[in-house]
């Protein structure tokens, strides 16, 4: 992938982020400015196609893609606060479309421009410390998203990203790589066996030291932290954008 | 054994309540893969990456020249004065191990595990028969007196407590009551030692067949194979034809792999090189040799673009990593494989209609493929299995018909808006109301809630 410095970036907030966790997307913006990045949002943009693509209906994801490759058409670098719409993007577009002579190129094109939010961040830029501070001390735990893990590869800039913030400590949370069960349809398809495998994810957080669990996937978010508030535990699942935003709050941008 | 995975669903949701069967199999598939990964980093992860790749590309190489290789380990197990028969499919692998049996008037049997005749339900054939069966692996042994199946490759019995094996061997087997599992072992051996002395035939799996010297290996921990291959005068091993590898360095490479994968170990406790029938300097070993080669769907897989799976070396390691597996057990997956590898064969060997549910028993976190030793692509043989089904028509119509509605509502920014909005309003009027799935849904979770703006609303407003 060539190197986004400089670049505008077009922002692919996801379906579930702008329904759900609009305020997420607010805090990849916030912190893209800080940084001196020029942010566009294409309205044209709706979903990925993962859903559809998922569940072995590719007819439906292509349609759904070929709207993300239209309103992406011109990006230079887009970039997402979700691990696993970039693996979708990345790794699936380019096969979805192979040997179609219209869309296969501008699929391959959005595959090797997208990045996900904190590798792009890290590996992208070069940036780990954006001088943040929490207003008080924090035990930070991590939930690795399956796709960010395995497809893309990621976890380490996360990490980097939180430890170098004032007041953030790093904390193990046991089975951090397991699944919490979301899986997309699976959580509705399979109800009762997601249900068990979020009660083994509600348990190694509540049973860590935790006071926050981070990740990189508002899907894994949505799932955690509904089983988080039905087992009556305080703690919440937020996204990164939204711990490394609340550490910048009240602070003064570089120079 | 009959295919039960269509009902993976009803089978999972009893299993997930079933509290001793879930803290068992949750132990010991979390050991287990534990165990693997210390064992695969203990040289450095860049190690056992390497190892992992050198594995999978002798596993590959081998699987591209299947059918040279086949006729080459024919040709020397022939040589090593070993019997080599070819089973098209189950009915005719039974056949095969009846018709031997009678050959050499065989009236009691001991076997090695072998989830090959699991596969091929030969158990029940040879008793049907009139023989006398007896499993010899612990775990196997366990299943067979409290007539279930192995719900693990690697671990029959994963799905059991121990106090669970105490009363069962108490009840059937008189063994005298106590928690310790020690003597309960040596309960077990004392039974079963006269048992292998007094049979007429072992039968084995095989791990790996290696062509270039015709060499049938076996991988055990408990003795047990080592003890129904050499003491009963004849010995039959069944083996897939996919174990096939090509060299002796081929399988030195893969016999530190596959205890690695499996149990963490970096050797298993016993290994034998079968190289045929006892020769006459020899003091032990059987008077007879016979290796019954299976195809039973293989070949078909073979034919397609699920082959790669054939390079499955039976480790159980995707089981012991897959979250499914380790709230389910292999009970639910209703056929002989459990776990990711059973997701994909099961369908594969069974008719996508009779598997329709498993391709879909998983949240495709990719656990399996990391963890796998031959670096099978599971996953992506989910997604390839699940858009077969789409194709051919199988699957729920619902989900079907709801994807493609789904999918109309996102080709367009407008339709999309409107959905959204749909969609909020449609939360606050059904309330606390969850009809179908979304109940399924929130039985166990509190439902995320609509934000009352969209990010696009926002980012609009932020532009005003």
């Amino acid at each position: 992938m060539s190197p986004p410095k400089g670049k505008t970036v077009s922002l692919f907030v996801t379906c579930i982020v702008d329904m759900m966790y609009p305020q997420t997307g607010m805090s990849v913006v916030t912190i893209l400015e800080r940084l001196g990045v020029n942010v566009v949002f294409p309205m044209a943009q709706t979903c990925c196609g993962q859903p559809a693509f998922n569940s072995g209906n590719r007819r439906e994801a292509a349609r759904v893609a070929k709207q993300f490759l239209r309103a992406f058409d011109g990006a230079e670098v887009i970039v997402t606060p979700s691990g696993s719409c970039a693996a979708m993007v990345r790794h699936e577009f380019p096969s979805l479309f192979a040997g179609d002579t219209l869309w296969g190129p501008r699929a391959e094109r959005a595959a090797s421009i997208t990045w996900e939010f904190s590798e792009y961040l890290v590996d992208g830029l070069g940036i780990t410390d954006l001088g943040g501070r929490l207003n008080a001390p924090r035990k930070v735990g991590l939930h690795d998203s399956c796709h960010g893990l395995r497809v893309l590869k990621l976890g380490g800039q996360a990490r980097a990203l939180i430890g170098e913030v004032e007041n953030a400590e790093l904390s193990e949370v046991p089975d951090c790589d397991n699944c919490c069960g979301f899986g997309g349809l699976f959580a509705v398809k399979m109800a009762d066996v997601s249900g068990a495998m979020l009660q083994d994810k509600v348990k190694s957080i509540t049973g860590s030291e935790a006071d926050v669990v981070v990740t990189g996937d508002a899907s894994c978010m949505t799932q955690i932290n509904g089983g988080l508030a039905r087992s009556g535990s305080a703690v919440r699942c937020v996204h990164l954008a939204d711990l490394l935003a609340e550490s910048l709050e009240g602070q003064e941008a570089p120079k | 054994m009959k295919i039960e995975s269509n009902n993976f669903v009803d089978l999972a949701s009893i299993a997930v309540r079933n509290t001793d069967q879930q803290t068992a199999v949750r132990r010991g598939t979390r050991n287990a893969y534990n165990n693997r990964q210390a064992a695969f980093t203990q040289f450095g992860y860049e190690h056992g990456q390497k190892l992992r790749m050198q594995a999978a590309a002798a596993k590959r190489r081998a699987l591209k020249s299947l059918p040279d290789l086949l006729e080459e380990a024919e040709a020397r197990m022939k040589e090593n004065g070993i019997t080599v028969l070819w089973a098209e499919d189950a009915a005719e692998a039974r056949r095969h191990v009846q018709e031997i049996a009678a050959r050499h008037q065989v009236k009691r049997i001991v076997k090695s595990k072998s989830m090959l005749s699991e596969e091929i339900a030969l158990n029940g054939a040879l008793e049907g028969a009139g023989l006398d069966v007896v499993e010899t692996d612990l775990g196997e042994y366990i299943v067979q007196i409290g007539g279930e199946h192995p719900s693990h490759i690697v671990a029959p019995i994963i799905h059991k407590s121990k106090e669970s094996i105490r009363d069962l061997m108490v009840e059937k087997l008189g063994m005298p009551f106590t928690d310790n599992s020690g003597e309960m072992v040596a309960f077990a051996r004392q039974r079963l030692r006269p048992i292998y002395l007094d049979a007429d035939m072992g039968i084995s799996g095989g791990n790996f067949i290696i062509a270039e010297t015709g060499t049938v290996t076996l991988v055990t921990n408990e003795g047990n194979g080592r003890l129904c291959t050499s003491a009963p005068r004849v010995h039959v091993a069944l083996v897939g034809i996919e174990k096939m590898v090509e060299t002796v360095e081929d399988y030195a490479l893969l016999t530190q792999v596959l205890p690695r994968a499996g149990t963490g170990q970096h050797m298993a406790v016993y290994t034998s090189m079968i190289n045929g029938p006892r020769r006459t300097d020899e003091p032990d070993g059987p008077e007879a040799v016979y290796v019954v080669l299976v195809d039973n769907g293989r070949s078909k897989v073979y034919a397609t673009k699920y082959a790669e799976v054939l390079s499955c070396v039976r480790c159980g390691s995707c089981q012991n990593a897959c979250p499914v597996y380790r709230s389910t057990g292999g009970g639910a997956y209703g056929w002989v494989y459990g776990g990711p590898i059973g997701a994909v064969l099961t369908p594969l060997y069974v008719g996508l209609e009779n598997a329709e549910p498993l391709p879909y028993a998983s949240s495709l976190c990719g656990a399996c493929k990391q963890v796998c030793p031959v670096d099978i692509d599971l996953p992506r043989m989910l997604l390839d299995l699940r858009h077969d089904m789409t194709v051919r028509g199988h699957g729920s119509k619902l989900y079907g018909f709801g994807l493609w509605a789904w999918s109309i509502t996102q080709r367009t920014a407008w339709s999309y808006r409107l959905t959204a909005w749909a969609a909020r309003v449609g939360q606050k009027i059904m309330g606390r109301w969850h009809p179908g799935p979304i109940g399924a849904w929130a039985k166990y979770r509190d439902l995320p809630t609509f934000a009352p703006k969209t990010f696009r609303q926002l980012w609009a407003e932020r532009g005003k």
